[in-house]
This record gives structure tokens, sequence and C-alpha cells, in this order.
């Protein structure tokens, strides 16, 4: 739903550390993606496509690394990961959880010529 | 070929712009207050009986957010003491505020005849829970006829949310909203939050909550 703003960021990101690094292309963004950020890669693709338009940054493939989200329970420490939207521990069905991944979004390396 | 390692927030510009926000605020003394809920939540309702109860005590100031329209704007003018409305149809998101937008508004308000801004963000539970705006406080209102289940189905904003505010208290009778099952959700994804049943109809619980925004505000200002 507000993918844009996000991807004008991813954007604006890869073509500042591509020109620090004095690169002339941009062939591959590597992004990591928490399950629970709520964003499209989908959608991110589609406005990538055409904000990068005559930049170096054109035809670049956007690689997304997909983090589950991973959970604490406050009661017994258990780590775990929820199986469905009823977020309670496994071990001993506490409902008092920290969210401990799952949250991520940030752009990890580019690939560039 | 070649690669390099960024590790870089995709949402620093936004948290950068939040945190200038913060600072303009602190400042002048203002605090401020993110309040976030479906539409029909009673974030509008929340404002104009908060600035009720409040009058003579704090000088507030509102910031509407809204995909369009300036009727939440012209519901709480009576009272604030400056309203900014933010349509967000033409932004390049129109689904949450975010902190670029805030600091238009804060540049039209006179801050140094204010000390509490009430933020009304767009109804929704997802996107707002993304973007920090500058605010020192989240507050979500969830609303009986919403059902108890929200923050099962939607953790992130409850899971950041200073105090969560149950609504429409005055409609429990005929509904099968679990007051417990609620409070038990969301003081088990954050237990520091603090929780206030209301009802902005009737009036019922709003006293507890003004309390709550004026020790906020107290605290605020002896702090800096």
């Amino acid at each position: 739903m507000h993918e844009l703003g996000i991807t004008e960021n991813i954007v604006n990101i890869a073509l500042a550390k591509a020109g620090e690094a004095e690169a002339t292309k941009i062939t591959q963004i590597n992004l990591v993606l928490g399950e629970m950020s709520g964003f499209v890669p989908d959608c991110i693709q589609f406005y990538f496509d055409s904000l990068s338009k005559d930049t170096i940054a054109e035809g670049a493939s956007l690689h997304f690394e997909s983090v589950p989200t991973q959970l604490r329970c406050r009661n017994c420490s258990a780590i775990f990961h929820p199986q469905d939207t009823l977020w309670s521990c496994p071990d001993c069905q506490a409902q008092s959880i920290e969210i401990t991944k799952g949250r991520e979004l940030y752009i990890e390396s580019l690939e560039v010529e | 070929m070649k690669r390099i390692e960024v590790i870089q927030n995709i949402m620093e510009a936004n948290e950068t712009i939040a945190g200038r926000n913060q600072q303009l605020l602190d400042r002048h003394r203002v605090f401020a207050i993110n309040i976030m809920s479906s539409p029909g939540g009673g974030k509008t309702s929340l404002i104009v009986q908060t600035m009720a109860r409040l009058k003579g005590r704090l000088k507030i100031g509102v910031i509407e957010g809204d995909v369009a329209s300036t009727v939440d704007a012209e519901k709480v003018q009576g009272e604030a003491r400056a309203v900014v409305q933010i349509n967000t149809r033409n932004m390049p998101e129109s689904c949450s505020l975010m902190a670029a937008m805030i600091e238009s508004a804060l540049n039209e308000m006179p801050l140094g005849d204010i000390d509490l801004i009430l933020i009304e963000n767009v109804g929704n539970l997802i996107c707002p829970s993304e973007f920090i705006l500058g605010e020192h406080k989240r507050v979500v209102i969830s609303s009986l006829p919403e059902g108890d289940d929200k923050p099962t189905k939607y953790p992130l904003i409850f899971v950041d949310a200073d105090a969560v505010i149950i609504n429409k208290m005055d409609l429990l009778p005929y509904l099968d909203f679990d007051i417990a099952a609620f409070r038990g959700s969301v003081s088990g994804l954050n237990p520091e939050a603090e929780i206030f049943q209301v009802s902005c109809k009737t009036g019922e619980g709003m006293e507890g909550w003004c309390s709550w925004v004026l020790e906020q505000v107290g605290s605020h200002a002896t702090e800096r």
C-alpha cells in the first residue's frame, strides 16, 4: 500500500552508494524484508522499474531475502515461529510475546559494475 | 562485477525527518501524540472530547490527516488553538501520515502558543505502524464494533503503542466484545501499554485518559 515511498528510498540509497563507489551500473540490489513488514516485493519491483529508468540502476534485478517472523515467549523464553495469527507459546501456551525477528527492512548490498 | 556492502535501513529517510520534528517540538516544549485507529474508530471524537475536557489547562493544536476532505478539521476547529489539515490523496502515499507531512504542518503551527499537538492519522491499522512522525507518544484506539481480535490481526500497531483506548464502551451491552480477552492480547504483545476504556459519546472513562495526557505533557515540560 505504501511501496512507492519505500521504493524511492531504495533507488536513492542505491544510487548514492553506487556513486560513492564510482560504479557505472547497478546489476542487483539485495534487500532484506521481514515477513511482518507488510511490503509486497512484486509491488516494489513494479515501482522500481519505473523509478530507475534512465539511471544506472535501470534493469537491475531486485533480490529479496525474506526473514520469517520469530517470536520469544516472555514467560518461558522459548523462541518460536508462529504457525498462524494466534500468537501463543508452543511450550507453555502463554500469550505474552515479544517480536524478535520479522520487522527488517534494509538494503543489504549492491552488485555493481 | 563488484559487491558493495550497504546495510542501510530503507526507512531511514522518514526516521531522520521524524527526529528533526521531535527536536523542533522539544525546543518549543510542545508534546505530540499520534492517534491511530481504523476508519470510524473514534479518533476525531476523542480529540474533540479531550480538547473540551482540557480547555483552560492546555493549549492544544490539531493536525488532521485524511485521504481527502476537511470534514474532520471543521469538527475540531472550535476548541483548537490551531488546526492543520493534511490531505494525503495527492501525496506519494495516501495510507498513512509520514514525517515529511508533519514537518510541513509544523511550519504552519504557532508552536510558541501550543502545549500539545494531537495528530489524527489516516484511518488504517497497517500502514501507520510503519511510520514514526516525531511524536512523543503513540496511541491506538480500538472500538467495540470492530471486535476484540484486532491485536491478533494487526499486532504491529499494538506492539509500538504507548496507550491503547477501548472506545464506544456504551455499546458493550449490545455486542459480544470480550474486554478481558482484548486486554489480555494487548498486554501480551505490549506489557507496558496503558489501556483505557472510554466512551467518547457518554464521557465514561475520559477522566482517566485526560489525566494520563496531562501527566505526559507535564513530565515532558519538566524534563527540558
